[in-house]
């Protein structure tokens, strides 16, 4: 049961970092959503902020590689991506055809060189 | 699925409502993706070091994809508490507009707060789309139920599909081990792709993705924050210039 745990001090950190910041937004929406304008500028900018935050995490998976996922050559991981992409612009913006591709490409791309 | 007409009586019972909501989730073409998501947030869990259970515990308190991603690689990569908190609620902020655009759709005239606390919970993007498609054909004093159905049927399937990740990362070989690390990234990319309707957040996507491997060469410890908040305020201004024109 430890094991499935781990030790309670991450426990501690995942409340603190994790689900009070992310969760106090939804209680804000829950007290205040009456008085805001949905399509105010300041909301714009917010999400514009949200969507960049995210880019970001996305673009560092690629570029500094969790775990196994280092030992794949770069070339392979940017072209599984940019084919991804075209496979996602090509079949109308369908995210799993996208992601099937990208997979594809990753796979047989390792499994070639290395 | 097809649901009872919006008259029907099946929609009395409060546990019928909720299990109507439950089962929707399998007409969701939107679970799958999110499933392949949460498949790599387990793998990314395993493989930063975090217990399957603290894995679990993110995916069923902060259920948020990209605000467990940033806290995992974040912490993953050494930040304090303070740096993966700003970091994670500015990831969150977007939930502040979702959960007001939902509410009128649930609130009846009597309906107390407390009685919405579970419901917000529950929404993050998926939800948020599910509920646009789905609260219109169910009737409106059965739709907190409803949500609460749809929401648990969500979180079920995200609480599996992280312990299968987990365990896929843990046990797999190399080779499919990173084809599981990679879905993530691919899922965003392509469904941020897809939401992104307007040029401001077009903007804001392709900016993220370029600035963040340069502010990165400064190793700041925020660098995520400064890439993010320099790229999505340059796409407001992209925003306001245009309007302008």
């Amino acid at each position: 049961m430890s094991n499935f745990i781990g030790d309670w001090h991450a426990l501690l950190v995942l409340l603190l970092a994790g689900v009070l910041p992310n969760e106090i937004w939804r209680v804000l929406g829950l007290v205040f959503g009456g008085s805001i304008d949905e399509g105010s500028e300041l909301l714009v900018w917010v999400r514009a902020t949200a969507t960049a935050i995210l880019a970001g995490v996305i673009a560092q998976i690629l570029v500094f590689p969790p775990g196994v996922l280092a030992s794949v050559p770069d070339v392979v991981r940017y072209g599984a991506t940019l084919l991804g992409f075209v496979a996602f612009v090509a079949t109308r913006q369908s995210i799993l055809a996208g992601v099937l591709c990208g997979e594809a490409v990753l796979l047989a791309g390792k499994w070639w060189l290395g | 699925m097809r649901l009872p007409a919006l008259d029907s009586p099946k929609w009395h019972s409060t546990w019928a409502s909720f299990g109507f909501g439950f089962l929707a989730v399998g007409s969701s073409i939107l679970g799958l993706v999110l499933f392949a998501t949460y498949v790599g947030i387990g793998a990314l869990a395993h493989n930063a070091g975090f217990s399957l259970g603290w894995a679990l515990a993110s995916t069923l308190f902060v259920w948020a994809g990209p605000a467990q991603i940033i806290l995992i690689s974040t912490l993953g990569a050494g930040a304090t508490i303070v740096q993966a908190g700003v970091a994670v609620t500015l990831s969150a902020i977007r939930l502040f507009p979702m959960v007001v655009a939902i509410l009128p759709m649930l609130r009846g005239p009597r309906t107390p707060l407390r009685k919405l606390v579970l419901p917000a919970h529950f929404i993050a993007v998926t939800m948020w789309i599910e509920s646009f498609r789905l609260l219109p054909r169910v009737p409106r004093e059965s739709r907190i139920a409803f949500a609460n159905g749809l929401g648990s049927g969500l979180v079920s399937v995200c609480l599996f599909a992280t312990a299968f990740g987990y365990e896929l990362a843990a046990n797999l070989p190399d080779l499919l081990a990173a084809g599981i690390l990679l879905l993530t990234p691919l899922a965003f990319l392509f469904s941020t792709a897809r939401n992104s309707k307007q040029l401001v957040d077009r903007v804001a996507l392709v900016a993220g993705l370029a600035l963040f491997p340069i502010v990165s060469q400064l190793h700041t410890g925020v660098d995520l924050l400064i890439s993010g908040v320099v790229a999505g305020t340059l796409a407001y201004g992209v925003h306001r210039w245009r309007r302008l024109q």
